[in-house]
């Protein structure tokens, strides 16, 4: 029970780093391989962050869901292991690993103690070299799969992700879900398991960021030691989204108490010269607590839902600004009504100065106390690296804030936030609303 | 079990024990406010909590959610601050602030850069004794709060059940009523309700404050006298008096169905004991219990008997949570492939469990565990909130600091025996609730 719910942004690399003190060394191995470090001796083990672009956007054709099944079976037996005797070695070493993907990327999170650390990443290693795939693992993990995809299909807040990602991305892979479907997961076999990992998991796409104990030299070994045997290559990487969302509304009946609603249309690239003055402006109209204008109004004045905020979502291949809120059947009609009306009134009449000034104290001041801890400042670095960001970025990046003045936002407020293109997606039973197309 | 290969055989318990890298230190203040300073100074950074020792189990009945509620509102005016001012100024000095309600406490913090600790304890000190709400305050918080029960409880059918299980678990004790509150009961909360919640527990003689990270125990000591320090200890504070369970005696059998269940499982709890003061031996072997049984997702008992032997499972857990005020609950629960009928899931279970009691603790397994857990002791440096949260929980809940810190070693010293000892208590039926959860065709309105 918090006070306040925080919805989870896209948005990690930015709202990140900075601190004197937090030197970045770029470390090229002996075998070429790239990585940003940041050197921290004082708690004796290292977290190790790898992204693997492409991630599950490459499923071929027919095979949705084979690189999330191969995700989750990586773990499952490896070299001379079966999925036990994997498991046994990891927790003797006291080492975790995870594997996860989204879709632009497959990630490895790999946390293990200095005394151990050659015997940590040799088993590791044979996971990324030489997984097993056996059937009866494939099998397994796939009922786990398959169970989650049952439960998912009651869960209107996926519900509300996919009729959203239906709308805008088209025949794009960001259309579907990378989960698959029951029918698509039911019918993978081993040699979609295998290609899916062929596809996805290449020398030349991975992405590296570590902190902890371990120095420059030590890594570079490591990361030789522990990719240098990966194959180059890999499926062809997708290309860019052309957006199909347009504005209006979707209603999807479903039988909850609590409608949940999103709402987006198309955003700005991260590459984008007007992208700090945007970042600022939705810091203000939906950032973080319950400062922004859409808590103040929806959440502090009517009290219509316990949490609502809004996002500069930037994925590899499309940018969109998009918020989310729940509030009950009865309600959402009049918190449609607040939200339109927010939209366009930033649009039109831009932020005022107290609001620029509190949202930059806010940004740069929270930037430092992100990197408190290895397991995040390695999950920094590599976010860094995949947006394309310089090394010294942390070093530039709250003057980048301090700059945006206050015609800055509002030029790009009236550019960003456009309520005729806005589309809303409500899942649940809805009173007074109907579908707008 | 299969062996691992020899290369990564034989490692187990090489790793020391950590030498912390955080000193802790703790004093009392003269109106009866503890201090914890937990020393780490990885980042410039701290973490500033004020733990109340009062919780959702010590509301007044028929106020069910008002711990809760009055947690919202504690974010509105005090005779310092205008409502909202606490977080925007947290906030506008690029720090982050919330707050959290269980059954055994209330806490408050913030995150911020160390030069701000000031600043924040002189806020987090105003509300210690100076909330002033207003009738404006409430009816738009208590609207948030039941969205908030919409969100985490109405919206999802697991949820729902484990309201059900939790009061069917409890035959007296309030751990019985949900935290955030019967929804009848949420709905109806008053600010006369959340005032005298209010003035009946909280004071600087019910609290602890906890700052962790980039701060300096003489800094934090002389800053706490000035702004915690002028607080008169609350003359009013109740005693946590609450109705303890009477022996139970019949296992309570719970069938549940709603059709936004995607998955069919058997979950079983058991009334059990509590870490207590001094006496945390045989919550040490529960824990290790859950970890033997339902701790790794592929070498747990239950899941090599469940679901790589028999594959009749597609996922198996146990849990136990020691740190409770009272009697705490053990769980188990069973998620069979579909096509299964609960009663054979049930089955499986208990059979799994009759197979355990017969065979023993594995040694090896046991040794992994307690090596984990020695690990877990470095990782944990790595995360000042959750050093900080150890204390303040452990401290709400009926320990010391003595306990808390003895504790790793405490877990270090269970053997096989102990821990097959503490399953032969636990496993009583008559202690327990049995809950049949599965999809339904329709809705049974």
């Amino acid at each position: 029970m918090t006070r306040f719910f925080i919805v989870i942004s896209a948005f990690f690399a930015l709202i990140s780093p900075a601190q004197a003190g937090t030197e970045i060394k770029e470390v090229t191995s002996p075998g070429g391989i790239k990585a940003w470090l940041v050197e921290e001796p004082s708690i004796p083990f290292t977290a190790l962050e790898l992204r693997f672009q492409g991630g599950g956007s490459l499923d071929r054709p027919g095979k949705r869901g084979a690189i999330n099944l191969m995700t989750a079976t990586i773990e499952e037996g490896a070299g001379d292991l079966d999925a036990q005797g994997f498991a046994v070695a990891r927790d003797e070493l006291a080492a975790s690993f995870g594997f996860d993907v989204n879709r632009d990327a497959l990630s490895v999170s790999a946390r293990f103690l200095s005394e151990n650390r050659d015997e940590a990443i040799a088993l590791l290693r044979t996971a990324l070299v030489s997984p097993r795939f056996e059937q009866d693992a494939i099998d397994r993990v796939r009922e786990q799969i398959l169970s989650g995809l049952r439960s998912d299909a009651n869960d209107p807040n996926t519900a509300a992700i996919i009729a959203l990602n239906t709308l805008s991305y088209g025949s794009h892979p960001y259309a579907t879900r990378l989960d698959g479907t029951i029918e698509s997961v039911s019918a993978l076999v081993r040699d979609d398991v295998v290609n899916a990992f062929r596809d996805v998991v290449v020398k030349d796409r991975v992405f590296i960021g570590a902190a902890g104990d371990i120095s420059a030299e030590e890594l570079g070994q490591l990361l030789d030691d522990l990719l240098g045997d990966l194959p180059k290559g890999g499926a062809p990487l997708p290309s860019a989204v052309d957006l199909q969302l347009t504005g209006g509304v979707t209603v999807e009946d479903f039988p909850v108490p609590q409608a949940v609603t999103l709402f987006a249309h198309d955003g700005i690239p991260r590459d984008d010269p007007d992208f700090f003055p945007a970042f600022l402006a939705n810091e203000i109209f939906g950032g973080s607590g319950l400062q922004s204008r859409l808590s103040q109004e929806v959440r502090e004045e009517r009290g219509l839902t316990y949490g609502i905020g809004s996002f500069l979502v930037n994925s590899d291949h499309s940018s969109m600004v998009m918020g989310q809120f729940a509030t009950a059947n009865s309600r959402v009609s009049e918190a449609i009504d607040v939200i339109r009306d927010e939209w366009q009134q930033i649009a039109s009449e831009g932020v005022t100065p107290e609001e620029l000034e509190d949202a930059k104290t806010y940004l740069t001041g929270a930037y430092p106390l992100r990197f408190d801890s290895n397991a995040s400042i390695a999950r920094i670095l590599v976010g860094m690296q995949l947006d394309g960001l310089p090394i010294d970025y942390i070093d530039t990046r709250n003057d980048k804030v301090n700059a945006v003045t206050l015609d800055d936002v509002k030029r790009v407020a009236e550019r960003l936030y456009r309520a005729d293109d806005l589309r809303f997606v409500v899942v649940g039973q809805p009173e007074g609303v109907e579908n707008v197309n | 079990m299969r062996l691992a290969s020899a290369v990564f055989a034989g490692l187990v318990g090489l790793f020391s024990a950590p030498t912390l890298a955080s000193e802790v230190t703790t004093f009392e203040l003269e109106n009866g406010l503890e201090v914890v300073v937990v020393e780490n100074r990885r980042a410039p950074v701290v973490v500033h909590m004020v733990w109340y020792r009062v919780g959702a189990a010590d509301e007044p009945p028929g106020q069910s959610g008002i711990a809760h509620f009055l947690e919202h509102l504690m974010f509105k005016a005090t005779d310092e601050l205008a409502s909202g001012e606490f977080s925007e100024t947290v906030n506008r000095n690029g720090g982050s602030d919330n707050a959290f309600t269980a059954a055994d406490y209330t806490g408050y913090f913030q995150r911020i850069a160390s030069d701000r600790l000031e600043l924040v304890m002189r806020m987090e000190a105003s509300r210690m004794d100076g909330l002033a709400l207003v009738p404006e305050d409430i009816a738009t918080e208590r609207d948030v709060v039941i969205e908030e029960r919409n969100q985490r409880i109405e919206n999802d059918p697991g949820a729902l059940f484990n309201e059900q299980m939790r009061a069917a678990q409890y035959l007296n004790h309030p751990y019985a009523i949900p935290i955030i509150g019967w929804k009848h009961e949420a709905e109806a909360l008053s600010l006369e309700d959340a005032n005298a919640f209010y003035k009946a527990h909280y004071g600087p003689n019910n609290a602890i404050l906890v700052v962790a990270g980039d701060a300096d125990p003489d800094e934090v000591r002389a800053l706490a006298e000035k702004y915690y320090g002028v607080i008169p200890a609350n003359p009013d504070i109740v005693e946590r008096e609450r109705g303890q369970e009477p022996p139970q005696l019949v296992e309570r059998r719970l069938n549940y169905a709603d059709p936004r269940i995607g998955n069919d499982y058997v979950i079983r709890s058991y009334l059990a004991p509590e870490r207590d003061s001094g006496a945390q031996e045989d919550a040490a072997a529960l824990t290790l219990l859950a970890e033997v049984l339902g701790g790794s997702p592929t070498t747990s008992v239950l899941a090599q008997k469940l679901q790589f032997e028999s594959q009749g499972s597609v996922f198996t857990s146990a849990w136990y949570s020691g740190q409770s005020l009272d009697d705490t609950t053990f769980g188990l629960v069973n998620v069979p492939v579909p096509g299964t009928s609960l009663e054979d899931a049930e089955a499986a279970l208990d059979q799994a469990i009759a197979e355990f009691m017969e065979d023993g603790v594995d040694p090896d397994k046991l040794a992994r565990i307690k090596s984990q857990i020695r690990a877990s002791e470095i990782y944990a440096l790595d995360n000042v909130r959750s050093l900080a949260n150890r204390y303040g929980s452990g401290l709400t809940s009926g320990l010391t600091v003595a306990d808390i810190q003895a504790w790793p070693d405490i877990l270090q010293a269970v053997t096989e025996d102990d821990i097959m000892a503490a399953a032969t208590r636990i496993f009583d039926k008559r202690k327990s609730v049995v809950g049949f959860v599965r999809t339904a065709e329709e809705t049974t309105q």
